[in-house]
């Protein structure tokens, strides 16, 4: 069936609802509004408000009381409306969320999906677009997600679903409804840890995810180089044998994401391949990423947020040594 | 041995009805007609700039946007009982309020077209800029609250939060901050009855949003957030008892949202034309009217001019904000107080490979 990301993440959420009783799905205007990118659309008319649940506008609790109800044997999906609300329940996820597996000794795991909307592009308000896969990649204990296509958005799901950790499950609001593709009706799992190779390539490696997916294939596309592209999908674990193989392929390996640059998660995808790939290597590797400030408002964004021209600059250099 | 420990009320209030009757009994001595009239006009702007950004919007001329129509009342009733010194903690709906304390009205546009210019805060305007995330601003309240006393401003603070803005850990941190330290901070819940699609009702099993108060040591009321005069009293006072006696309180002012909750959802979903029509005759606006014409201080030719000339002031602003050059080196300039030389490297990076001539273009 041809779905967008948004369609493909509300029928996996349907198909856990339908499959674990012991799955809900809670959060801000996720009842009757369906949320507010409508990725929860229905669900509450098919499960009812005890599965589907509008929560009071509090970020903190919806994190905190998800990490109860999961403590006691549910799998809660939390939806935190965007991913600069988020910040509010930082202290439930990273102290809590995060800890709750290793300090029990696996006696009490707290499997969620705790779903965000995130990065930008669409022109939003203040705090609706922030990129923060690295904030909750740094400290251990959270899987941290981010499909680029709709097959993988569902995939990931189910196979969260199953996982006995919390999930961090960032869906880039600019890919919602960019585009469709062929999604199975069935349930399926995506690897998590796996990245996937976009295209195959053998003159450069540009290693991506998220929004800057389509944005690297174009610009690839347009340039008619021979280039590699790998989108991670998971943040962390971080897929570091499809980052080396890659490096150790081409030789000149790019790392774009729309996550600012300073501390992004390309400083340590370049560690890894520095340590163990170095020698493989036939150039500096580059970032190309967001600038290292907060993101700005939506009027200036398209000056923040990296563009085809800047990937096509970058290949232009890396292929210029 | 069982006693009483605690008791405490809450009381509503209202001035002036939806007929524009006068409680005369309520009615504010420092009040006269003419100030009625300017109230009334500050309303009707809020009303017609509300309207402007909405259709600017929808032509792709302006951000999502937030409409206020319905909330004039306590915006504009609240803001006209501000003191010189007194200090505004804003949410994001409150063009009504930054209106009525003479914020430049082509700022406020340029904030609905998405620059950080329009957060530039005038020297003259005693306030924080807008806050997104909801509620996160009280605890800021407490704090401009702080200052207050330990500087010795003589002014007070209103702290501005919606009715779902009370489920969250700030605002109760706050209201607990301000009554544990007795700071002069007023806090307002602009209580429109909508956080986007849930009702009050579903918000909290509380009563009152204004029994809140309680839990902080601190009194709460409501007034009827749609009469501009009760509204304008019961700020006025609670602010002068703040100043004077550094007692912070909790008014809770009972509007409707009578829109969208911003541009970006459809209220179809969520709620019936019959959960809006009681509010219809309750319009904060329409009730000053009915006055200010019982008074003969009012006609149909005095609002068709007054109309005239309001929608004249928004489009002169609308050109200028429409005029407005972004240049994104302010994104660089302005992070720290301070330039990191790795950070000019970036800007530098930008300059040299001509990348945003691109991105203007798209």
């Amino acid at each position: 069936m041809m779905m967008n990301m948004v369609t493909a993440l509300n029928n996996a959420m349907d198909q856990i609802l339908q499959s674990n009783e012991k799955a809900v799905v809670l959060g801000e205007d996720v009842g009757k509004d369906g949320g507010v990118f409508r990725v929860t659309d229905g669900l509450v008319k098919k499960y009812g408000p005890d599965r589907v649940i509008d929560t009071p506008l509090a970020e903190s609790s919806i994190i905190g009381v998800a990490v109860g109800m999961s403590a006691a044997g549910m799998l809660p999906i939390p939806e935190i409306q965007f991913a600069g609300f988020m910040l509010l329940s930082f202290s439930q996820l990273v102290n809590h969320a995060a800890r709750f597996r290793s300090r029990t000794r696996s006696s009490i795991p707290v499997p969620m999906i705790v779903r965000t909307p995130v990065s930008g592009g669409v022109r939003t308000l203040e705090h609706h677009s922030d990129s923060p896969e690295v904030y909750y990649s740094h400290i251990g204990g959270l899987v941290v997600v981010e499909p680029s296509t709709p097959y993988d958005a569902k995939g990931l799901m189910i196979k969260a679903s199953r996982m006995q950790d919390p999930v961090v499950f960032l869906e880039p609001t600019k890919l919602y409804r960019l585009f469709k593709q062929e999604v199975p009706e069935d349930m399926y799992e995506v690897p998590i840890g796996k990245a996937s190779t976009v295209r195959e390539g053998n003159d450069l490696s540009i290693i991506t995810h998220g929004t800057m997916v389509p944005v690297v294939k174009n610009a690839v596309e347009k340039k008619g180089v021979d280039a590699e592209i790998i989108d991670l999908r998971t943040i962390n674990p971080l897929d570091e044998k499809a980052i080396l193989d890659t490096a150790r392929k081409t030789g000149r390996v790019i790392v774009v994401h729309e996550a600012s640059l300073t501390f992004g998660p390309g400083a340590e995808i370049a560690a890894r391949i520095a340590e163990k790939a170095m020698f493989d290597l036939k150039a500096p590797i580059l970032r190309v990423a967001s600038a290292s400030l907060p993101y700005p408002f939506p009027g200036y964004e398209n000056y923040y947020i990296p563009n085809e021209l800047k990937v096509a600059q970058a290949i232009d250099k890396i292929m210029s040594v | 041995m069982i006693k009483n420990v605690f008791e405490g009320t809450v009381a509503y209030s209202q001035v002036m009805d939806e007929n524009g009757k006068i409680d005369e009994q309520l009615f504010p001595k420092d009040v006269d007609d003419s100030m009625i009239l300017e109230m009334y006009k500050k309303m009707a702007f809020a009303r017609a700039l509300d309207a402007k950004i909405l259709s600017l919007q929808r032509q792709g001329r302006a951000v999502t946007y937030a409409p206020m129509v319905g909330q004039e009342a306590t915006q504009v009733g609240a803001a006209m009982a501000m003191g010189p010194k007194d200090f505004l903690v804003p949410n994001f709906r409150q063009h009504g309020v930054f209106l009525a304390m003479g914020f430049p009205l082509e700022d406020i546009i340029l904030g609905w077209r998405g620059y950080e210019e329009s957060q530039k805060i005038p020297k003259d305007i005693r306030t924080l800029p807008i806050a997104v995330p909801v509620s996160t601003q009280m605890p800021h309240g407490a704090g401009v609250a702080y200052a207050q006393k330990y500087l010795k401003t003589g002014g007070a603070v209103l702290a501005w939060v919606g009715d779902g803005g009370t489920s969250e850990g700030d605002f109760y941190e706050a209201i607990n901050f301000a009554g544990a330290k007795k700071v002069p901070m007023v806090t307002i819940i602009e209580n429109n009855g909508w956080a986007i699609s849930v009702p009050r009702g579903e918000q909290t099993g509380a009563q009152t949003l204004a029994q809140k108060a309680f839990a902080a040591g601190i009194s709460g009321m409501q007034v009827d957030g749609n009469d501009v005069i009760g509204v304008y009293k019961a700020v006025k006072e609670a602010l002068e008892a703040a100043r004077s006696n550094n007692v912070p309180c909790v008014i809770e002012c009972l509007t409707y949202r009578m829109s969208m909750h911003t541009t970006a959802d459809d209220p179809g979903k969520y709620r019936l034309e019959s959960d809006v029509a009681p509010w219809l005759p309750r319009d904060p606006i329409l009730r000053v009217r009915k006055y200010l014409e019982s008074k003969g201080l009012w006609d149909g030719a005095k609002e068709a001019a007054l109309g005239e000339e309001q929608l004249k002031r928004i489009n002169a602003a609308v050109e200028v904000a429409e005029q407005f050059k972004p240049d994104p080196k302010g994104m660089f300039d302005n992070v720290y107080s301070f330039m990191p030389e790795i950070l000019q490297e970036e800007l530098d990076a930008a300059l040299a490979a001509n990348w945003w001539q691109q991105a203007k273009e798209e």
